[in-house]
């Protein structure tokens, strides 16, 4: 699913991009686990998260994964803004629960990463 | 820098300092990949030595991180001072967690690091003395 999709489906505010928005995105992975983000997910994956702070950045950064989208809203601190950016990571904000955006972009074809 | 003979090296990781957690694990990726190793490589490397890192940060007082880049392999070694394992095998377990609220408000406590150290690792030996310390040495080959 292209980045740009992924942003317009979860009426996501940008926080950090320095990713074309026509990148094209393999894999999501939605935890609140860090250690489940680096056993089952793939590179190039997008994370949907609750946990809105630097962990979720430095593991995405170490799993390779592109795209983070923080649920229901939550807004990070400076250091985690910083760290995304750092990273080139792209961060997301969305308005929605972690269970509704997933479903919103299960029903546009986006599949979890495979074991 | 072609991987063409051994480099070493080690970082010191202090215990209970999330601030600069993980920040060896990236350095280790980022000499990684400008040595222009796969990227599928760099990514167990990364995600093994960030476990264990993790771990240190969270149970020791203090540790240390060796690294030995050869061109078919990395070792790493990562030893800390800390309260060790009394039950290895329990430890070993998915989902076996002590891990403290803290922890977990930080998105840590899953019970997965010391599994998938060993499911990146192709060698996984760990060593605990309670009281002392523990050590985990891991051998990834490319
Ligand atoms: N270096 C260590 N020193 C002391 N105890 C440790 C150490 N590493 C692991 N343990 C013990 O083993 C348990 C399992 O470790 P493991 O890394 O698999 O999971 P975790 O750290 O609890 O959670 P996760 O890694 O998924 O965030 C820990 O909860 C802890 O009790
Ligand atoms: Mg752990």
């Amino acid at each position: 699913m292209r980045l740009k999709e992924i942003i317009r489906l979860l009426d996501a505010v940008v926080i950090t991009n320095s990713r074309d928005s026509e990148a094209e995105i393999e894999w999501a992975c939605a935890t609140d686990l860090m250690s489940d983000v680096l056993y089952y997910s793939r590179g190039n994956s997008v994370l949907i998260t609750g946990l809105a702070k630097q962990q979720a950045i430095r593991t995405s950064d170490i799993a390779d994964i592109k795209v983070v989208v923080f649920t229901r809203g939550k807004e990070p601190d400076t250091q985690t803004i910083e760290l995304s950016r750092k990273k080139k990571i792209t961060l997301l904000i969305t308005p929605y629960s972690m269970f509704t955006a997933c479903g919103k972009l299960y029903e546009k074809g986006l599949r979890c990463c495979p074991e | 820098m072609k991987i063409d003979k051994t480099y070493e090296g080690s970082f010191h990781i202090v215990g209970g300092d999330f601030s600069h957690a993980g920040e060896a694990s990236t350095e280790l990726k980022t000499i990684l990949l400008s040595a222009g190793v796969e990227d599928e490589f760099v990514r167990r490397v990364a995600i093994a030595t960030f476990e264990a890192e993790m771990n240190i940060m969270i149970y020791a007082t203090a540790g240390i991180l060796r690294y030995t880049i050869s061109p078919e392999e990395i070792r790493i070694i990562a030893e800390d001072m800390g309260p060790g394992i009394e039950n290895i095998e329990l430890a070993m377990q998915e989902g076996y967690s002590t891990a403290p609220d803290w922890v977990r408000e930080m998105g840590w406590g899953a019970g997965m690091g010391l599994p998938n150290m060993k499911k990146n690792a192709d060698t996984f030996r760990i060593d605990s003395v309670v009281g002392e310390g523990t050590k985990v040495e891991m051998i990834i080959r490319r």
